[in-house]
């Protein structure tokens, strides 16, 4: 990280640890992730899609049904609290598929503080329909036309303003990637995806599930999901990454098909590079999941061999997202649709007494302009 | 033991211009320009061109695909110089080639990416081998650093690290301990407008640094004109200018004056550096 941040994280990794601390403050998080964004989300047994896959049992984490129609609600309602406890006046954002923009830009309306969103320009053409959101929420959205034009180059114009701005500015990172102490912030919030599910899935089924199924950009709604069940040593955890095109033309987001360790802002993990370093362009159908790194925690969780990571491609996804539609009334976003692409392919190879869950980390109403492009009228 | 004994023969090139200048009662002045933009062949025309006007320390960036410490102009210079192909290995034989023909100082200016890739030993070997002076490594924070500085040292290459508005005072000292050769202090606030606050806050942060230090100090903050050069001078031991050069040399690209043009406007700003009071 640039020394001139370095301040400005050890700033933010102080209050936070503070009001992790702060009853105060935790019981003001919790009155608005239950009044506001919607918490407890249901976790909804997927019968139909059961009986189609004839293999285990599948239930759906309905981060979807989340105000703002993702998981991401749950960490910006976190992040710009804590923000206007530390007295910053303004937030800032990046985002990819929009829906870290649109929850940010939520939550500055929500708590009365003012919020830029730097968005690139590939990803505002492709969500068009979340960038006018962002705008009637009240948020300045700036486009980025440098770099690939996607979600990297917008953390790194973020990264500038919050450098130029850090006295006054919160920057409220979307996933669980940059420097610390963002990965663990992040992660913190979104923790009581894994923490419901778990208790929902005991009250339910009386026992714990067999497999956990989780799209992974960054890796927030996954480590999300997996992180209460890390000591369950029976739960096995797939992360499901974009594989684009296919890992073979090059053309994907799978940083632990081909990615190497290295350093993108601020985090040492796997990452998609050349041989001179250089961050190479990525390429999938879902904005969301279109990132060359990954959180720090996934590259630890792979390494120590508690998660595995797949992929699945453009096609599957697309596939995912079209029969879960007709199967479940569900249009999931298409970053989740990878996760039921991948469960499209595991859940019959396995016994009709174990139990999956899958995260369906955001509604696809914002996909759907993309997919007719794909999946034609 | 004297204060030269643990360091190598590239430090000393630094070591010496500070010399130098010190006893000429004069003001340093160090040009950064991307290494490969428009080309790996303009970047030695400018270096060698840069000796003449007078420019003291040259720094070279390592052109990086995700600069973001950088502004918008680093960045598209970043990108051009990347359409290029150029790596760091280019840099550093470049370096290599400049030095059949100068002796002035050049530093690397590099995010930390391409050096792990390349091999932190492999970096500071080669550099030593090329003849490169020292290296800034922007987004290295302090505390990673660690064997980083200790392969620096044993090859007597100068590291060189950045101080911000931000920085509290008690990372000065450590940061300070860190840098050999130089010590460059950064503000990105300053914008055009604001020069008489920012001049007054360059004041004091720099007067805390050398209350901490003998080393010298070099100030760099969105630098564009000879005036606000000349008049950062007389606050530090060096002044950088980095993108309004850069600039200069995206607005002439290819064309047959750049070299001729970006020279001019570099002995410009050397000339009024000079000419500030110490």
């Amino acid at each position: 990280m640039p020394e001139v941040l370095m301040a400005a994280l050890a700033e933010l990794e102080e209050a936070y640890l503070k009001s992790k601390r702060d009853a105060g403050f935790q019981k003001e998080l919790r009155y608005y992730l239950r009044e506001y964004a919607g918490r407890p989300t249901a976790l909804y047994f997927a019968k139909r899609l059961t009986v189609a896959l004839s293999g285990a049992k599948v239930y759906l984490k309905r981060e979807d049904l989340c105000h703002t129609g993702a998981h991401k609600i749950n960490n910006t309602v976190g992040q710009v609290l804590l923000a206007k406890k530390m007295g910053k006046e303004r937030v800032i954002a990046e985002t990819g598929a929009g829906q870290h923009g649109v929850a940010t830009a939520t939550a500055a309306a929500l708590f009365g503080l003012s919020c830029d969103v730097y968005m690139g320009t590939e990803d505002m053409e492709r969500q068009a329909l979340n960038v006018f959101r962002m705008r009637l929420l009240g948020a300045k959205v700036t486009p980025v036309d440098s770099g690939s034009r996607t979600l990297k180059d917008a953390i790194n114009e973020a990264m500038r303003d919050w450098a130029t701005n850090v006295r006054t500015t919160a920057y409220v990172l979307g996933s669980v990637l940059g420097p610390h102490p963002y990965p663990m912030i992040v992660r913190d919030f979104q923790r009581i995806i894994g923490k419901e599910a778990r208790r929902q899935i005991l009250a339910k089924e009386k026992r714990l599930p067999d497999l956990l199924l989780a799209c992974v950009g960054g890796g927030s709604n996954s480590i999300g999901l997996f992180y209460d069940f890390l000591r369950d040593e029976n739960v096995r955890m797939v992360g499901v990454e974009a594989g684009g095109l296919g890992i073979e033309t090059g053309k994907h987001a799978a940083r632990f098909a081909t990615g190497t360790r290295g350093v993108l802002h601020g985090t040492y993990t796997h990452v998609l590079q050349d041989a001179d370093g250089q961050i190479l362009p990525t390429h999938s159908v879902s904005a969301g999941l279109d990132y060359p790194s990954v959180g720090p925690e996934h590259s630890r969780l792979r390494d120590l061999g508690r998660v595995s990571y797949t992929s699945v491609t453009d096609t599957e996804a697309l596939k995912a997202f079209q029969m879960l539609a007709e199967l479940e009334g569900i249009i999931p976003a298409l970053e989740a649709a990878h996760a039921v692409a991948y469960a499209i392919k595991i859940v019959p190879k396995m016994k009709k007494d174990e139990i999956v869950i899958i995260c369906m980390s955001g509604r696809g109403d914002k996909d759907v302009q993309e997919a007719l492009k794909f999946i034609g009228g | 033991m004297s204060e030269a004994g643990g360091y190598g023969r590239a430090m000393n090139r630094i070591r010496r211009k500070f010399e130098n200048l010190k006893a000429e009662g004069r003001k340093g002045f160090i040009a950064y320009i991307c290494a490969g933009d428009p080309s790996l062949a303009a970047t030695k025309k400018l270096v060698l061109e840069f000796e003449t006007v007078g420019v003291d320390i040259v720094e070279l960036g390592v052109p990086f695909s995700d600069p973001i410490a950088d502004g918008v102009v680093n960045q598209r210079a970043a990108e051009r110089a990347l359409r290029n192909h150029v790596s760091l290995a280019d840099v550093i034989s470049l370096v290599e080639d400049v030095r059949k023909k100068s002796e002035i100082p050049i530093v690397l200016f590099t995010y930390v990416n391409p050096v792990l890739k390349y091999g932190l030993e492999r970096f500071c070997v080669d550099m030593g081998d090329a003849h490169v002076d020292g290296a800034l490594v922007l987004d290295y924070p302090l505390e990673e650093a660690v064997k980083y500085k200790k392969l620096m040292d044993a090859h007597g290459l100068a590291t060189i690290g950045l101080i911000a508005p931000t920085t509290p005072s008690e990372r000065l000292k450590p940061i300070i301990d860190f840098c050999s050769g130089f010590i460059y202090y950064v503000s990105r606030t300053g914008v055009t407008g604001i020069r008489d606050d920012v001049e007054r806050s360059v004041a004091a942060k720099v007067a805390a640094i050398k209350s901490l230090t003998t080393k010298p100090v070099a100030v760099g903050f969105g630098i564009s004109n000879p005036q606000q050069a000349r008049d950062v001078a007389e606050l530090a031991d060096a002044v950088v200018v980095g993108s309004a050069i850069v600039q200069k040399i995206e607005e002439f690209g290819s064309s047959r004056e750049m070299v001729k043009e970006v020279s001019r406007f570099a002995g410009e700003l050397v000339r009024a550096v000079k000419n500030a009071t110490t």
